[in-house]
């Protein structure tokens, strides 16, 4: 008994940061097993893994800005739209411009840095709520996108398409794999290893409880079969088809965004601010341009989003990005971020998108219509959040939280416990 | 008063939260018609045993017996004690700004008529409620119109509209000026003498031993002993020598102040209110600091003493107009927080909740949050050096707390506190400006505080110390300014500073030197 509760204090939501991260994965392959087993193993078919990620690619690079944007206590909801709008401009400047194609994502980035700029103006500097900054954008790009498109579809050309239908290249002997995937693989495990061993040293050298051995090993040993086990899937799909570039893209960003988001000052002052913009600011936080960038940086990803998603669909077109937004705050809520800021994860917000994406992906194999497959999804979003919110007013142990929660955030699962037991003193007094 | 039926008895109260034991058998009588005074150290139990007292913690949570009335209570919650008549007022009040008087003292609690609200009969008994607490106000007054005494008045007011039998008051006087906190403590013996028993937490004891009948300490959770202040002749001291455990020699520790040179001044300071731009909240202020001097800024709530040291630590209230900072003996102009930090200045801000800290942080993150540069290396934070810092700061100002990644949340005020001193001190200023340092915070810890105070300074540093507590400045600081309505009015060396003086200085604008 002792041994199952030591498990489960370092696994789920227990001190050391790392054990949330190794629940978070594991919730998600509980959800993916289940799937694997009402699909008759459909799910974990290589097309179908390829087909997820390829499909799903944007809405989580959309889910790495959106955090950070909740974190620091705003919304976006502009992002498809801003998606759209560059997709759009991106897809003329090729076919009616003879802009090279590498040049042409390079201007789709710098459209999104200038709406980003126009929002995290707005926001930032005149203080207008990015509810209604982004509402206005969202209709404003949208109709751009249709006024520049005429609501035409745009094709694109071959070269462009790669970053959102194109995979790794097969180089090196016929192994009856592909190559690159499988070295991508090799190189996750190594990192995995390699931090989870980093991360046992720092907690030492804070003479701090770095946790039982036995639990990191059998955390390493799950994560690395995980990996292996998607290396070996994506490298064996069909001939010509493997770890997908818009995969590789998102990886990237995510490292990227997460080591910002928990290793540097910048990030630490995007939960500042969102915790508490008071004491943020006098503390020496400069809130404007905070909140300038967190915005501007939502719109630069959603501009990558929109162009990953044309160049999977080969054309832009006046629909694209409809509804990401509301994709990309359910990932986010799911993954564990707090409504009123300060609280939040990428890899929590990537792990909820991913939920959102299986479960998706799952139920239309198994032939659900959208009409349901929409109730489903916001069942389980109101679901998820509600029974987060439920267990942390009655004090107990927060499945979501510790799940979905960090890592760099360690401490906010405890306090927000802790605020349950004081809040309803000074709230339920005035009623 | 000790023949009076006894109309409340918590026996061997036990509450225990994960890891910690907030209460062990704790009792409490109180008597019908008196004023109960609860004391204790911050984290000794006060709170916790009024909330289970007021249900915010629900029978079952908690072992031991509520008797009341003669009964065996079982709140469920908030609401059925005060549907027996149980009513607390927070520290923290719970009244809407944007709402009128009338509105708030109704909020959920509206007289109906055919399901609509009766305004008519709520103005009605408004008018009376108010005229019980003493408040002359219309009642359609918004809440944030009203200053924090007249609104503490209206939490009072709201409590009679629930036909209050048992006033509990959790540190009622603490964000009060004397003059308010005077005019509270009246009204509670005129309750007194109609009959209302109050409970009153309070960490000022002056206040309790004028005003209450009984006396019952906690320290750690544990019941230490209940005095009667007449029979047993308790006097602060007494009160102090309960709580602590011991007997504080001083309220003060020992100190010889090694003052150098005057190293920082701010000249002829024009700032204007932020919203309306017609009043001036600062009027041609000019002051000095030595390195090694602890100077007070004394004045009434409202004087600009928190305007004046957020608006020259880096404009951070108000519109600034004109005027300079000499620092070191050159001219530095500070226009952000960032500015003001990287010139070697710190403030500490009178409200750490609101403004001061992230609730959301832990001990480690709130240590280093006002200098990440001093952890970043190569643009990457060092979360070791992070952890190291945080802990050295801890175990130099002894915060009570099991290790640096507890949240802040969970800590008690006085702790909040050492943590946001730490968060300063790791900023290696030049001049700490202290805004209200101890408020809200008990006297052991208070003692703890003044001692690092005085250790800064001892390290050759200026340091500033806002406080609405006139022998707190007066024990403390050696050379007082006194500020009334946006202008210094004072600057009174230790040996002249008597309650008397400064409070004339505090009130008038004529100006005396005292040198």
């Amino acid at each position: 008994m002792s041994r199952f509760k030591d498990l489960q204090k370092n696994l789920f939501g227990g001190t050391t940061s790392n054990a949330r991260q190794f629940g978070m994965i594991f919730t998600l392959v509980a959800i993916v097993l289940l799937f694997q087993f009402l699909t008759d193993g459909l799910t974990l078919r290589s097309d179908n893994l390829i087909a997820l990620f390829q499909q799903n690619s944007y809405i989580l690079i959309l889910a790495i800005g959106m955090l950070m944007v909740i974190v620091a206590g705003h919304i976006d909801l502009s992002v498809g739209s801003v998606a759209a709008f560059a997709g759009i401009l991106v897809a003329k400047s090729m076919a009616e411009w003879d802009l090279p194609w590498p040049v042409a994502i390079l201007f789709g980035l710098l459209i999104g840095a200038a709406i980003g700029a126009w929002q995290g103006f707005w926001v930032a500097y005149i203080g207008v709520p990015a509810f209604i900054v982004t509402l206005a954008g969202m209709l404003l790009f949208r109709g751009g996108n249709q006024f520049i498109g005429n609501a035409n579809t745009i094709p694109v050309p071959e070269g462009f398409r790669v970053i959102g239908s194109g995979f790794l290249p097969e180089v090196g002997p016929n192994t009856g794999y592909n190559n690159l995937t499988l070295l991508l693989g090799l190189a996750a495990c190594v990192a995995v290893i390699w931090r989870e061993l980093q991360s046992r040293r720092t907690r030492h050298e804070m003479d701090a409880d770095a946790g039982p051995l036995w639990v990191s090993i059998l955390r390493l040993a799950v994560m690395v079969g995980v990996i292996a086990f998607a290396a070996l899937r994506f490298a064996s799909g069909r001939v010509g088809t493997s770890f997908p570039v818009s995969g590789i893209i998102l990886v990237a960003l995510v490292l990227l965004y997460s080591f910002y988001t928990r290793n540097t000052a910048g990030g630490r002052h995007i939960y500042a601010v969102g915790g508490n913009s008071r004491a943020a600011e006098l503390s020496g936080v400069k809130l404007r341009r905070v909140n300038f960038f967190v915005m501007m940086n939502m719109s630069v990803l959603a501009a990558l989003a929109g162009m990953i998603f044309v160049a999977r669909s080969a054309a832009s077109g006046p629909q694209d990005g409809n509804g990401w937004e509301l994709d990309a705050i359910a990932a986010v809520f799911i993954g564990g971020a707090a409504v009123s800021g300060g609280i939040g994860t990428i890899s929590g917000s990537i792990v909820g998108g991913l939920v959102m994406a299986v479960l998706n992906n799952g139920l239309q194999l198994q032939g659900v219509g959208t009409d349901r497959v929409q109730i489903i999804k916001g069942l389980v979003l109101l679901l998820a959040v509600a029974l987060d919110v439920y267990n942390k007013s009655q004090g107990r142990f927060s499945i979501i939280g510790s799940l979905m929660r960090p890592f760099r955030r360690e401490a906010s699962a405890a306090p927000a416990t802790s605020e349950a037991e004081r809040e309803p003193a000074t709230t339920t007094v005035s009623g | 008063m000790s023949d009076a039926p006894i109309l409340l008895e918590m026996r061997s109260i036990t509450k225990e939260f994960p890891g910690v034991k907030a209460l062990s058998d704790v009792n409490l009588v109180v008597r019908a018609g008196e004023i109960h005074a609860i004391c204790g150290e911050n984290g000794a139990g006060k709170s916790t045993l009024m909330k289970v007292l007021s249900g915010v913690y629900p029978y079952g949570t908690y072992d031991g017996d509520i008797v009341y009335q003669g009964a065996q209570t079982r709140f469920s919650d908030i609401r059925a004690s005060e549907r027996a008549g149980i009513v607390i007022i927070h520290q923290e009040l719970a009244l809407i700004p944007e709402l009128s008087i009338t509105e708030n003292i109704f909020l959920g609690n509206e007289p109906r008529r055919r399901g609509a609200i009766d305004w008519k009969s709520a103005q009605r008994q408004a008018r009376e409620l108010l005229a019980r607490v003493g408040l002359r106000e219309n009642p359609d007054t918004l809440i944030k119109d009203i200053g924090v005494g007249k609104q503490q008045l209206v939490e009072i007011a709201k409590a009679f509209a629930k036909d209050v039998k048992l006033l509990i008051l959790d540190e009622p006087t603490a964000a009060l000026n004397e003059a308010d906190s005077r005019h509270l403590l009246d009204l509670l013996r005129g309750f007194r003498e109609r009959g209302i028993t109050s409970i009153m937490i309070s960490h000022k004891l002056n206040e309790i031993e004028s005003i209450a009948d009984q006396i019952t300490i906690l320290r750690d959770g544990r019941t230490v002993e209940t005095l009667d202040v007449k029979a047993d002749g308790v006097d602060e001291d007494r009160i102090v020598r309960g709580m602590v455990g011991r007997e504080l020699s001083s309220r003060f520790p020992d100190h010889t102040p090694k003052i150098g040179e005057v190293f920082f001044e701010v000249r002829d300071w024009n700032v204007r209110h932020p919203i309306s731009a017609e009043r001036q909240v600062c009027k041609n202020s000019s002051f000095v600091v030595r390195r090694g001097e602890i100077v007070g800024f004394a004045g009434l709530m409202g004087a600009g003493r928190t305007e004046l040291a957020m608006s020259v630590f880096g404009r951070s209230y108000g519109v600034w107009e004109s005027g300079t900072i000499i620092k070191d003996g050159k001219e530095i102009v500070l226009k952000s927080v960032a500015d003001a930090i990287a010139h070697g200045l710190a403030y500490v801000s009178e409200d750490r909740k609101a403004i001061g800290l992230n609730l959301l942080d832990d001990i480690k993150t709130s240590t280093v949050a006002a200098k990440l540069s001093k952890i970043t290396k190569r643009g990457v934070l060092d979360e070791v050096a992070e952890y190291q810092a945080a802990e050295a700061y801890r175990k130099e100002l002894r915060t009570k707390a099991p290790t640096v990644d507890e949240g802040v949340s969970k800590l008690s005020g006085g702790n909040q506190q050492k943590v946001v001193l730490a968060k300063w001190m790791f900023t290696d200023p030049d001049l700490l400006i202290l805004d209200e340092p101890t408020r809200g915070i008990d006297v052991g810890a208070k003692y703890e505080i003044y001692g690092i105070i005085q250790r800064l300074a001892d390290q050759g540093k200026g340091v500033i110390v806002i406080s609405s507590e006139l022998p707190e400045l007066i024990g403390l600081c050696d050379r007082i300014y006194t500020v009334f309505e946006g202008q210094i009015t004072g600057d009174i060396p230790r040996q002249d500073a008597d309650p008397e003086t400064l409070m004339k200085q505090m009130t008038s604008t004529k100006k005396m030197q005292t040198r």
